[in-house]
């Protein structure tokens, strides 16, 4: 019994000699000795664990801050301000702060959904199924409404029955190669993005 | 002007934006002018965060910025406060106008050269007197929805006539005197509800920090663009801006806060259907662009920058169609479509519903949400024969044959919908590599840092490997309309298990490169018109110059004590000058107007402009070189030494727009299309150039249709981004921002008996949603004509995925555009509102 009552003062007297709190009590710092404990010894910061760390750019509106992304086995475990952009010196808004919770969202879907014509369900389909299928209807409908000269002779070689939307949340280089293929080499015109509302 | 130039302005207006709310990080800079003594001054129908944190906060009734903007012009004119020496010699003051012109003033309330029921102008009496001007590039036609009228061409070198005395009672000067002369203080309270001394104190505080020592800026956002008269607005802008001299300067300009994170990239390298990459015009089958040397005939502007433009038009050809492009065949010129009308997203919406569009893909837009008349968006999804959907979530743009709003009535269910639907998942920022640029055209790269989980794709997979397939099902086609697909060049290398395209391939090729030895060009200035060069976007070019110089990517900020535009700090286009005419920041002679608003200046020893930041001009055309008019000179020949705005055919700020405009040379006010008040200024009501496309599922309101008494206005928050689905399923965004609600000021919801979070309905002629109301002081009704007008703002932002959710706004809107933009109008329409709950829509939603 009175084993186990010293067993406990001892493990008392070091918890409390081990406690922060007391020791800036006593008069040590506590940004340096007092932030120190056993349990603290053995913390690692969480980014230690990255074994990728890259530059990116934050994904909502037109500011442009630069993020640095911290990524484990291929996933992204952290994402922060990059300090060194004279554009946001390491700050973030809520929407840019929030970038992992949008890439990890559960709401996310990785898969490709299939509906078909008058059908009330989604299907999961192969990527490479829906590819060929896109390219079908693609050159189907294209076939069917190109116009290669108007009444009067003056050429247009277009189509009005294809139509794209989108490009303000994507890549230069992904606009630029929509704007090649679907305008210089389908002959579409409507490709349109949210710059116009 | 770029971001962190905001810092060293002395006085900032914030309009047509809530900067602190929507665009936080970009607020810091406003806040460290504010603490280096900047007077910040916002003007906004709402008292926002951007308010609370503002010197001065003056109300506008919604809709109202061109009588409070020429209110400002007025009021610098007739006390003669605007900086003499910059306006006096960079912008076109004292330019003599056609005989002809008749000013709204004189006619009506409209300019002369209307064509009233066919709601387009004819320029030709707005030219300078003898001669026809050019405008800018892109447009130098009068276009319409329907047809172009005549073309514009400059057909005189010889500058413009000027009175520099100013007396000449047809110089710009006296026009604008005359224009703006019923613009009085009076007035602005009398159409804008602002109090005359808050609009004066905003005056005085403008003309105070202007001139050699002192600079101020403008920040805009798309509450001056979603207007019917949007472009004007933001003109009247840079005319109170060209006036005070603050274009080009440190701290000077008119910075727009653009919404997505590469809209100015998809506006630059377009996917917009009026323009091939960086601003050359998309060929039109209604004007004289028949073959290649008809385009580059109708086109190319004789003197100015733009002169170039058969270097960079046919330097594109080659990049594009390759081997295709010869001399001899035009180099390929008749492959690219040409335009027949306005293919824009409006009228598209419409040829949709009318069964003309079969087929659409949507990249990471959301129109359910974002477009007006979002239910008439519903019918034209539901009349398509496909649509293919590339988003990382689910969004009502792919689920409207499920749970739209239709489906929910029971107007429409998913068995009559015939509509073949595929959503395909894409990959984020840091799961692909590429660049994004700026609200300011900084280009920045992004690394791929991790990898996309199961299907999702980058949107350059799938472009790529479309193209690839259809380049393969066109292989053995002879058809002359498939000649493009079949020309097309598409040889990125791709790499990885998954065939990843090389995105910096792509750069590479927007850069530019010689075509013989396939060498990356340094830049614009080496880009030729006989097809030895190809360039994808010529402003872009010295982004990549050299196989392995990736300037996009470039992380080197100025050192803290040293300020020379970080121009280390990624790319911005073009050639990496960071704030455009910055020219104007030293005076006619090359002198900094002061030492503390130095930014580049004439180094006279070397020979060369020099300075803080790249100079936006020919690097050794001395300040006072002329041109010659004896020699014909063209292109940038043309342009003097103290010609900042080289861009223009004749290098001046244009005060007054001669050419390119649609709906008149200067901005007039005219009401909304919908709006309970007639126009207290002139007799013509709204603007007669708007874009109206009628439809019975778009009706619009009468000027003071008792039935829809209430102005609307919408608006974003901080917490949730845009009509897209991200901050909707982002769980702490979400969390902060659940659910949908309207605001409503406690006069109004006495008026109508509404409490704080009563719900309550909104309708429109197209359509009735409900949320809950928000009574704030934040809105306040106006007095207007005797009246008072009352305001309700939402924002816009809901649907019914994602983890918040609610109604949508844009249902309750109408499809009509800027005449310059096609831009919707979202800002100011009008509404009815009641307390109460549309029937059953807990259960639906």
């Amino acid at each position: 019994m009175n084993q186990i009552r010293r067993r406990l003062a001892r493990k008392a007297s070091e918890f409390f000699k081990d406690w922060s709190v007391p020791r800036q009590l006593s008069g040590q710092s506590a940004v340096a000795e007092a932030a120190r404990s056993s349990l603290s010894e053995h913390q690692r910061p969480r980014l230690e664990e990255a074994d990728r760390i890259g530059t990116s750019i934050c994904p909502f509106c037109a500011v442009g801050c630069a993020q640095l992304v911290y990524a484990k086995h291929g996933k992204p475990i952290h994402i922060e301000g990059d300090p060194r952009s004279p554009v946001n010196q390491g700050t973030l808004c809520p929407k840019g702060a929030g970038t992992l919770g949008m890439m990890l969202s559960e709401l996310r879907v990785p898969e490709v959904l299939y509906r078909a014509p008058h059908s009330s369900a989604w299907e999961k389909r192969p990527l490479d199924w829906a590819m060929a299928r896109i390219a079908a209807l693609v050159k189907q409908t294209r076939d069917e409404t190109i116009v290669d000269r108007l009444a009067d002779g003056t050429p247009v070689r277009h189509t009005l029955g294809i139509a794209s939307l989108g490009g303000a949340t994507l890549d230069n280089e992904e606009n630029y190669l929509i704007k090649k293929l679907l305008g210089g080499g389908l002959g579409v015109v409507s490709i349109e993005n949210q710059a116009r509302i | 002007m770029a971001l962190w130039d905001l810092a060293n302005s002395d006085c900032i207006t914030v309009m047509g934006s809530n900067m602190a709310e929507n665009h936080p990080v970009a607020f810091r800079f406003v806040t460290e002018a504010q603490a280096r003594g900047a007077t910040v001054i916002h003007v906004d129908p709402r008292f926002t965060r951007t308010s609370a944190l503002a010197e001065i906060h003056a109300p506008i009734r919604s809709g109202t910025d061109i009588a409070f903007l020429g209110g400002i012009i007025h009021y610098l004119l007739v006390n003669d406060l605007w900086f003499r020496d910059f306006a006096l010699a960079y912008t076109n003051l004292a330019a003599i106008v056609e005989e002809g012109y008749l000013d709204p003033e004189e006619n009506d309330g409209v300019f002369s050269g209307l064509l009233a029921d066919r709601g387009i102008y004819k320029h030709d009496t707005w030219q300078y007197e003898g001669q026809i001007s050019a405008a800018a590039s892109a447009e130098n036609f009068e276009q319409t929805t329907e047809a172009f009228e005549g073309g514009v061409a400059r057909d005189a070198r010889n500058p413009p006539p000027t009175d520099p005395t100013l007396q000449h009672p047809r110089c710009v000067y006296q026009i604008m005197r005359r224009h703006f002369g019923r613009y009085t203080p009076e007035m602005v309270e009398h159409v804008t509800g602002c109090p005359q001394a808050t609009f004066l104190k905003v005056c005085d505080a403008l003309a105070r920090n202007s001139g050699r020592e002192r600079t101020g800026a403008f920040c805009y956002a798309v509450g001056w663009t979603h207007h019917s008269y949007g472009v004007q607005i933001i003109r009247a802008a840079s005319i109170i801006q060209a006036l005070l001299g603050n274009i080009g300067r440190p701290g000077g300009g008119v910075l727009a806060l653009r919404g997505h994170c590469s809209i100015q990239g998809s506006t630059d390298i377009p996917t917009l259907y009026n323009m091939l990459p960086t601003y050359m015009p998309q060929p039109n089958a209604m004007t004289q662009h028949g073959s290649l040397a008809d385009y580059l005939k109708a086109q190319t502007v004789p003197t100015g920058w733009w002169n170039n433009l058969p270097k960079y038009m046919i330097s594109l050809l080659k990049a594009w169609y390759g081997e295709a492009a010869q001399p001899d065949k035009g180099f390929a010129y008749d492959l690219l479509p040409k335009l027949t009308g306005d293919h824009s997203q409006l009228p598209t919406t419409l040829a949709m519903v009318d069964g003309v569009v079969k087929g659409q893909f949507v990249f990471g837009q959301n129109p359910v949400v974002g477009n007006t008349n979002s239910e008439l968006v519903e019918r034209g999804l539901a009349n398509l024969e496909w649509l293919v959907v590339r988003d990382f979530a689910m969004t009502e743009t792919a689920s409207f044959w499920k749970k739209g709003r239709l489906v929910r009535r029971g107007e429409l269910a998913p068995d009559k919908i015939g509509t073949e639907i595929f959503f395909l998942p894409s990959a984020m920022a840091a799961e692909k590599e590429g660049t994004l640029t700026n609200t300011t055209r900084l280009v920045q790269w992004h690394d791929k840092v991790c990898d996309a989980p199961g299907d999702c794709r980058s949107d350059l997979w799938f472009v790529y490997h479309l193209g690839r397939r259809l380049k393969q099902l066109y292989a053995d086609s002879e058809a002359p309309e498939d000649a493009p697909i079949r020309a097309l060049t598409w040889d990125y290398p791709t790499n990885g298990d998954l065939s990843e395209p090389d995105a910096a391939a792509v750069l590479r090729e927007i850069n530019g490169y010689t075509v013989a030895e396939r060498r990356q060009i340094s830049g614009f200035l080496e880009l030729k018109d006989d097809g030895s060069t190809a360039c994808g976007g010529w402003m872009y070019s010295g982004v990549f110059p050299s196989a392995d110089e990736n300037r996009a990517r470039s992380r080197k900020p100025d050192r803290p004590g040293s300020f020379t535009h970080h121009r280390g700090w990624a790319f911005s286009w073009p050639d990496n000058r960071r704030v455009l005419y910055n020219r104007a920041s030293a005076d006619p002679e090359g002198e900094p107007w002061s030492e503390r608003k130095r930014l580049v200046w004439w180094d006279a020893k070397s020979g060369k402009w020099t300075g803080l930041d790249t100079p936006d001009f020919i690097r050794d055309k001395a300040p006072d070189m002329r041109p010659n008019w004896e020699e014909n000179p063209i292109g940038s020949e043309a342009l003097g030494g103290a010609d900042p705005f080289i861009m223009e055919p004749d290098g001046k700020c244009l005060l007054f727009v001669p050419s390119g405009l649609k709906d008149g040379p200067l901005p007039t006010y005219y009401e909304p299309v919908e709006s309970p008040v007639g126009n207290p200024l002139y007799k013509q009501q709204s603007n007669p150039a708007v874009k109206l496309w009628r439809h019975s599922a778009n009706g619009l309101h009468e000027v003071g249709d008792p039935r829809f008494p209430y102005v609307f206005t919408t608006y974003r928050l901080t917490e949730l981004h845009c009509g897209g689905i991200a901050t909707r399923a982002m769980p702490h965004t979400a969390e902060l921002q659940p659910e949908a609600f309207i605001e409503v000021s406690p006069e109004l919801a006495r008026e109508i008996g509404l409490n704080n979070l009563d719900w309550a309905v909104l309708s429109t002629a197209r359509g009735e949603i409900e949320a809950k109301a928000l009574v704030t002081e934040r809105l306040r009704p106006f007095h207007i004509s005797g009246r008072y007008v009352h305001q309700v703002g939402m924002p816009w932002v809901y649907g019914w995925e994602g983890y918040t959710r609610g109604d949508t706004a844009n249902v309750l809107l109408a499809i009509f555009g800027d005449p310059n933009t096609s831009i919707h109008t979202t800002k100011a329409l009008t509404c009815d509102l009641r307390r109460g709950r549309l029937y059953g829509t807990r259960a639906r939603l």
